[in-house]
């Protein structure tokens, strides 16, 4: 509508910045209204999460979750496809790592990092080919199927959890721990080799790397491949697409393929650089998560990184709020929903302003 | 099965598929008029939250009630907000509103009750009172008719009766009344109904009003008549299972109640039984957790029957100049 007469830095950058400082005054006067001080939240949550190495560490944690979640919505959402089904795409890429890691005896975890990421991108694949290919063949609404496959991806993970892969005799519904050689290096680690000091405590892992490797993959095959113009042009428009002789089912279902498997990629670093095993829920709403990342950063890898950094410190400052005062985690989910609210669907709220702030700048 | 089982098993079936019923109507009434509603979720837990806390602080259910409905139509409005006045993504709105009810609820929940984010557990006055139908008493030994009419349909709360009575009322909307017809025309082609001189938006509007309505009672129904008292996520997916339901009545009021009895009786079986034998086929309780889900997509793809959704919905309407 009147997204020409905004200039393409503002899009990219003051559209989406006033809707994050929206909803960031609204979670303010939340917690204004529950009783506690906003100002000294968001300095607990600013010292929780940057404060040390420690609080680093987690940060960086989260945010290679977000990375990958994001990155799968940003790829969906360039093809005009909203899956929703990042969540269960990641369970089933968690359960994809743990049979790689559980049935085949890894020499060391170089190795068992490649086999599983590959297991997981597979499953996670696989789980978004359905919902894909029921589109592009059957048309059938793709946000609902791939809601619908995250529940059933649930019942499934909950199945072989409990009846295939708990050991004998144990209470809870997880898998047994993975061999101490799948045990990927921590951060810690690796700057340790360049005599970097780093706490020790944190999980983040040597993911976090492939993350941002995966950042500049998805940028190449967007902007640099035949692909990944085809992706971008089938988005802009489906029938001049069509009428170039792009296939709208087969980018369909490639692009689900894509975004499940950056999806499942996120269980390398939760299930195989955290846990080291697999449990009911691994996920921990990541993939819904991944709808804010990609909203936020347009659509772009190097924004999807930015916004993933931000929802990492959300959840680092996030669980220090919660631990040293009387608000709750959720609190993180509902700002969470406000950026979704703000950035997705009341968009045209905070651009239609922005423009015509433009448009009285030119006339004058 | 004995016959005591499968009474009890038909008994909690009814109870299970109230707020199903409400949460698919009201999706229902919604899609008809164009507006796609996967906050139907969100908005249940928002009402669940305020029938518990506003009956436990009053004492009496109804205040909760009108509290849960009202919050839930305050809910319905800004969606209506974003995705038809801004003409934002109706599903983009949807997601918002069920991550704002998750996290809402338990941040004001801990904050006013301080147990976790769960209400006060409720009792007398502050729960649904269960009603007896006429006779229940009378005909209870009275074979077939008595264990039908004692044991299953009589003994509910009001709710569960109104949830009933709203299947025939939201068909006679539909299909019986000028309001209903425009409803449905707006959600097939509103610039027909624009050409007519019938506001649009208006109607969209109201129909996303009637939605916060249900979806309201819904979860009013769930946390002081099903359960007594709230907890954090206590609608568990319920909202998605109406949407499936509706999808699976292919958007039709009698088709939806046929739907809700279904998923409501997997729901029922499961909680009952933790595996079933199927002429020898052990079937897990994972699977009939995921059944409602699994058949929704084996509709929606069309291999039985094809589902397919009003013409116009998730579209908003940008009239001509």
């Amino acid at each position: 509508m009147s997204k020409g007469r905004i200039p393409h830095w503002a899009d990219v950058t003051l559209v989406p910045l006033t809707s994050v400082l929206l909803a960031f005054v609204i979670s303010a006067i939340l917690i204004w209204a529950i009783g506690e001080s906003p100002w000294a939240a968001v300095k607990l949550m600013v010292e929780g999460a940057f404060g040390s190495s420690y609080g680093w560490g987690y940060t960086l944690f989260y945010a290679t979750n977000f990375i990958f979640t994001g990155l799968a919505v940003a790829v969906a959402f360039q093809a005009r496809l909203f899956n929703i089904g990042g969540e269960g795409q990641a369970l089933l890429g968690g359960l994809g790592v743990a049979l790689v890691c559980l049935y085949i005896p890894w020499p060391h975890w170089s190795l068992a990092l490649i086999a599983a990421s590959l297991g997981a991108a597979v499953f996670g694949a696989a789980w978004a080919f359905i919902p894909g290919y029921l589109q592009a063949r059957r048309g059938s609404h793709i946000v609902i199927t791939t809601i619908m496959f995250n529940f059933i991806a649930a019942s499934l993970l909950g199945y072989f959890l409990v009846n295939v892969l708990r050991p004998q005799g144990a209470q809870d519904p997880s898998s047994p721990r993975f061999p101490a050689e799948t045990a990927l290096p921590k951060l810690h680690e690796i700057l340790g080799v360049f005599g970097i000091p780093f706490s020790t405590v944190p999980p983040v892992n040597i993911s976090l790397l492939v993350a941002v490797g995966m950042c500049f993959a998805v940028w190449f095959m967007l902007w640099r491949t035949r692909l990944g113009y085809q992706i971008r042009a089938f988005g802009e428009s489906e029938p001049a697409a069509e009428y170039a002789g792009i296939s709208p089912a087969r980018i369909t279902i490639y692009v689900m393929l894509i975004s499940g498997a950056l999806a499942g990629l996120m269980a390398v670093n939760s299930v195989m650089g955290e846990q080291q095993r697999l449990v009911l829920n691994a996920v921990e709403g990541a993939g819904f998560i991944g709808i804010a990342v990609a909203l936020m950063g347009r659509n772009h890898p190097f924004g999807v990184f930015l916004a993933a950094m931000l929802f990492g410190f959300l959840y680092q400052g996030g669980a220090e709020l919660a631990l040293w005062t009387g608000i709750p985690r959720e609190l993180i989910v509902v700002i969470q929903a406000l950026v979704i609210l703000f950035t997705g669907a009341l968009d045209n709220m905070v651009r239609i302003p922005i423009a015509r702030l433009f448009a009285m700048r030119g006339a004058r | 099965m004995d016959m005591m089982v499968l009474v009890q098993v038909l008994e909690s079936t009814m109870r299970l598929a109230t707020p199903l019923l409400f949460a698919c109507l009201a999706g229902l009434i919604s899609e008809r008029a164009g507006v796609f509603d996967i906050g139907l979720e969100g908005k249940m837990l928002v009402a669940a939250f305020m029938a518990a806390s506003i009956a436990f602080v009053s004492g009496n259910v109804w205040i909760g009630v009108v509290a849960a409905v009202g919050v839930s139509v305050l809910m319905s409005l800004m969606h209506g907000l974003a995705s038809i006045t801004f003409r934002g993504n109706q599903l983009i709105s949807g997601v918002a509103i069920n991550f704002l009810a998750a996290g809402i609820t338990v941040v004001i929940a801990q904050n006013w009750f301080r147990q976790g984010g769960r209400t006060p557990s409720l009792s007398g006055n502050a729960r649904m009172a269960r009603i007896d139908l006429p006779f229940a008493e009378a005909l209870r030994d009275v074979p077939v008719i008595g264990p039908i009419y004692h044991g299953i349909l009589s003994g509910h709360a009001l709710l569960v009766y109104v949830a009933l009575l709203c299947v025939p009322l939201t068909w006679f909307m539909l299909f019986r009344t000028r309001f209903g017809l425009r409803l449905r025309a707006v959600g097939e082609n509103p610039a027909a109904v624009d050409t007519a001189g019938v506001s649009v938006v208006g109607l969209r509007y109201a129909a996303v009003a009637i939605c916060g309505v249900l979806c309201g009672l819904a979860g009013a129904y769930l946390s002081t008549g099903l359960s007594a008292g709230f907890v954090k996520d206590m609608t568990a997916g319920r909202g998605f299972i109406a949407l499936a339901a509706m999808i699976f009545a292919k958007w039709r009021p009698w088709h939806a109640l046929g739907a809700v009895f279904l998923f409501g009786l997997l729901e029922a079986v499961a909680n009952r039984f933790q595996n079933i034998d199927i002429l020898g086929v052990n079937l897990p309780v994972q699977a009939m957790q995921a059944l409602p889900y699994i058949l929704t997509v084996v509709i929606l793809a069309g291999f039985v029957g094809k589902a397919i959704p009003p013409r116009a919905g998730g579209a908003a309407y940008v009239k001509e100049h």
